[in-house]
C-alpha cells in the first residue's frame, strides 16, 4: 500500500475511535439500562471497525483482493434480493443461472480487463437469456415478474456493484497504479454520506422526506449529511485524479444517487413487508441495506471516470 | 468418529448455503422431551431443523423418516443409522395388521425428541401447508407429556426443488412456535386442525 493509502486509512481508524468513544461515553451517561438507540449506534460502530478491517485487508492484496471481496458482496447482496423476492418453481433454471454463471463471469471479466463485454454481459445477454431459461418451466403464471425479479436482483447485486472493482480496469493519465483509491475515496465517501445523514437526522431531523418510503429519512438528515459529505470528498481531492471542484461535484453526484438508492431499495423491502434486507451485519441489517447507496452510486461514478479521466 | 464428522460436515454445509436462521418465537432451546412437528417440502426440511438446534439437544433429537426413501443398503442408511439416528417409519403399511408409529412411541418412551412431518408426505404443490395425516394426534394422545412444537421452515422449497441436484443459495428462516396447548376434550379432527393452524401462523405472510 502506498503513502496515501496508509494515511487514509489512518484517519478512518482515528475516526472510528472517536466514534467508539462517543458511543461508550453516551452509552455510560445512559445508565445500564437497555437504550435502542445507543445500543444501536455502538453496535453499527462496532460492525464498522469489522467491515474497515475486511476493506482493509483486501486493499493489501490490490486488485484481486477487491475483486475478491466485491465477489462476497455480491454474492451476499443477490441471496438477501432473490431470498426477499419470490420466485416459483420454474424459475430454478434461470436462478442457477444467476448464482453459479452470472455472478462468477462477470467478476472473471472484470479481473481479465473485458471492458467490451463486462459492461453489457448483464444488461443485454443475461437479459435475454434469463427469460428463455425461465420459459423452459412452462410456467406463465406472473411470467413478467418473474423474469423482472431476477434480471432486477442481478443488475443491483452483481452489475452495479461489480462497477466498484471495475474501477480498477481504467487507466486514468497521471494516475497510474493508484486506483485502488478511487475505490477507497467512492466508498469513504458514499458510506460517511450515510452516516452523517443519519447523524444529521437523529440530530437536527424534523421534517420527513418520504414517509410512506422510508420513515427515519428527514429533510434536515438529507441535506446535512449530503452537504458535509461533499465537503470531505472536496477535501480528499488529493487522493483522487480530480481537482477540488471536480472531486465536489462528484461527491455530490454520489451522495444524491447514493440517497435515491436508499430511497428506492426501501420501497422494495416497504413492499415485501419487511424492514431489513437481511441480518448478517449486527445493527446495520443485511449487506444491501449497508450497500444500497453505493449500488446506485457505483455505476454512475464509474461511468463518468471513464469517459472524462480515462 | 466418522459418523460425528460427517454430521458436522452436514451441519456446516446446511448453514453455510442456507444461513439457517433460527427464530425462537414461542420457546426456547431447552433440554425438555419434544415433537417438532414442521411442514415438509424438501429431502433436506429435517437436516435444517437438525442443524439449527444447539449439540446438547441435537445429540437427543431423531428425525422421523421414511424407510422406503432411508432404508437402502449404503450412504442413505449410514447417514439415517448413524449420522442423524433418525426413526424409521414404513409408510407402505406393509404388514396390516401393525402399528406403523410403533418405533415413534417406542423412541418416545426411551425419552428422546424427534422432528416429525404430519403431511407425512413431501409438499410439492402450490398449497403452502397439506392436510394433516392423524400420526400427530396418535402420538399427542399417547405422550401427553411431550411439548408440541410447530416449526415453519421457510424457502427451503427453493433451496432444493424436487428433482434438482444443485441447490439454490437462498436463506432460510425456521421459526419456532409456542407449545401446542392439550385441550382434554378435542376430537381428532379438530386437534389436527389446530396443530396445522397453529404451524401456518408462523409462515411469513404472502403479499
Amino acid at each position: 500500500m502506498d503513502h496515501n493509502t496508509l494515511l487514509l486509512f489512518a484517519g478512518i481508524g482515528g475516526l472510528l475511535l472517536l466514534a467508539s468513544l462517543i458511543g461508550r461515553l453516551l452509552k455510560w451517561r445512559a445508565g445500564p439500562a437497555p437504550h435502542a438507540v445507543i445500543d444501536n449506534l455502538n453496535a453499527r460502530i462496532n460492525a464498522w471497525w469489522v467491515m474497515v478491517l475486511v476493506i482493509g485487508l483486501a486493499f493489501v492484496f490490490g486488485k484481486l483482493g477487491v475483486i475478491l471481496l466485491f465477489y462476497c458482496v455480491s454474492f451476499y447482496a443477490l441471496r438477501e434480493f432473490l431470498t426477499l423476492t419470490p420466485t416459483r418453481r420454474g424459475d430454478y433454471p434461470a436462478l442457477v443461472a444467476a448464482f453459479y454463471v452470472a455472478l462468477p463471469v462477470q467478476y472473471l471479466l472484470i479481473a481479465m480487463d473485458w471492458y467490451g463485454l463486462f459492461s453489457i454481459f448483464i444488461p443485454v445477454y443475461l437479459f435475454l437469456l434469463l427469460p428463455i431459461l425461465a420459459s423452459f418451466g412452462g410456467d406463465t403464471t406472473r411470467f413478467l415478474e418473474r423474469a423482472s425479479k431476477v434480471q432486477w436482483g442481478l443488475m443491483i447485486a452483481v452489475y452495479c456493484l461489480s462497477s466498484v472493482p471495475a474501477l480498477m480496469t481504467l487507466d486514468i493519465p497521471g494516475f497510474e497504479g493508484r486506483n485502488l483509491l478511487l475505490i477507497a475515496w467512492l466508498i469513504l465517501v458514499v458510506q460517511i454520506s450515510d452516516v452523517l445523514q443519519y447523524v444529521c437526522g437523529k440530530l437536527f431531523g424534523k421534517r420527513k422526506v418520504a414517509p410512506r418510503l422510508s420513515p427515519s429519512k428527514t429533510l434536515e438528515g438529507l441535506l446535512g449529511g449530503v452537504a458535509l459529505a461533499t465537503l470531505i470528498g472536496a477535501t480528499l481531492f488529493w487522493i483522487t485524479p480530480f481537482t477540488f471542484w471536480q472531486a465536489a461535484l462528484m461527491a455530490l453526484t454520489v451522495n444524491v444517487m447514493g440517497f435515491f438508492g436508499g430511497l428506492v431499495m426501501s420501497a422494495i423491502k416497504r413492499d415485501r413487508g419487511v424492514k431489513d434486507w437481511g441480518h448478517m451485519i449486527e445493527g446495520h441489517g443485511g449487506m444491501l441495506d449497508r450497500m444500497d447507496s453505493v449500488c446506485f452510486a457505483a455505476p454512475v461514478f464509474f461511468h463518468f471516470v471513464r469517459y472524462w479521466w480515462a | 468418529m466418522l459418523a460425528a464428522l460427517t454430521a458436522f460436515g452436514i451441519t456446516s454445509v446446511a448453514r453455510l448455503i442456507t444461513g439457517a436462521r433460527a427464530l425462537w418465537l414461542g420457546c426456547t432451546p431447552q433440554p425438555v422431551q419434544r415433537l417438532y412437528y414442521a411442514n415438509h417440502s424438501s429431502h433436506g426440511d429435517f437436516v435444517l431443523i437438525w442443524a439449527s438446534l444447539p449439540q446438547e439437544l441435537r445429540r437427543h433429537t431423531r428425525p422421523v423418516a421414511g424407510a422406503d426413501y432411508w432404508q437402502k443398503p449404503g450412504i442413505r442408511q449410514f447417514l439415517i443409522n448413524r449420522v442423524f439416528n433418525g426413526v424409521l417409519i414404513d409408510r407402505q403399511h406393509s404388514e396390516a395388521q401393525s402399528d406403523p408409529l410403533q418405533p415413534i412411541h417406542a423412541a418416545l418412551e426411551q425419552g428422546d425428541s424427534l422432528i416429525f412431518f404430519p403431511e407425512g408426505t413431501r409438499n410439492l404443490g402450490d398449497e403452502p401447508l397439506l392436510a394433516f395425516k392423524s400420526g400427530l394426534f396418535h402420538l399427542a394422545s399417547a405422550h401427553p407429556e411431550v411439548e408440541l412444537i410447530p416449526v415453519w421452515i421457510a424457502n427451503l422449497n427453493r433451496v432444493m426443488p424436487k428433482g434438482r441436484a444443485l441447490p439454490l443459495p437462498l436463506l432460510c428462516t425456521l421459526s419456532f412456535g409456542e407449545p401446542l396447548q392439550r385441550l382434554p376434550d378435542d376430537s381428532k379432527h379438530a386437534f389436527l386442525e389446530r396443530a396445522r393452524l397453529a404451524l401456518l401462523a408462523l409462515a411469513p405472510k404472502e403479499s
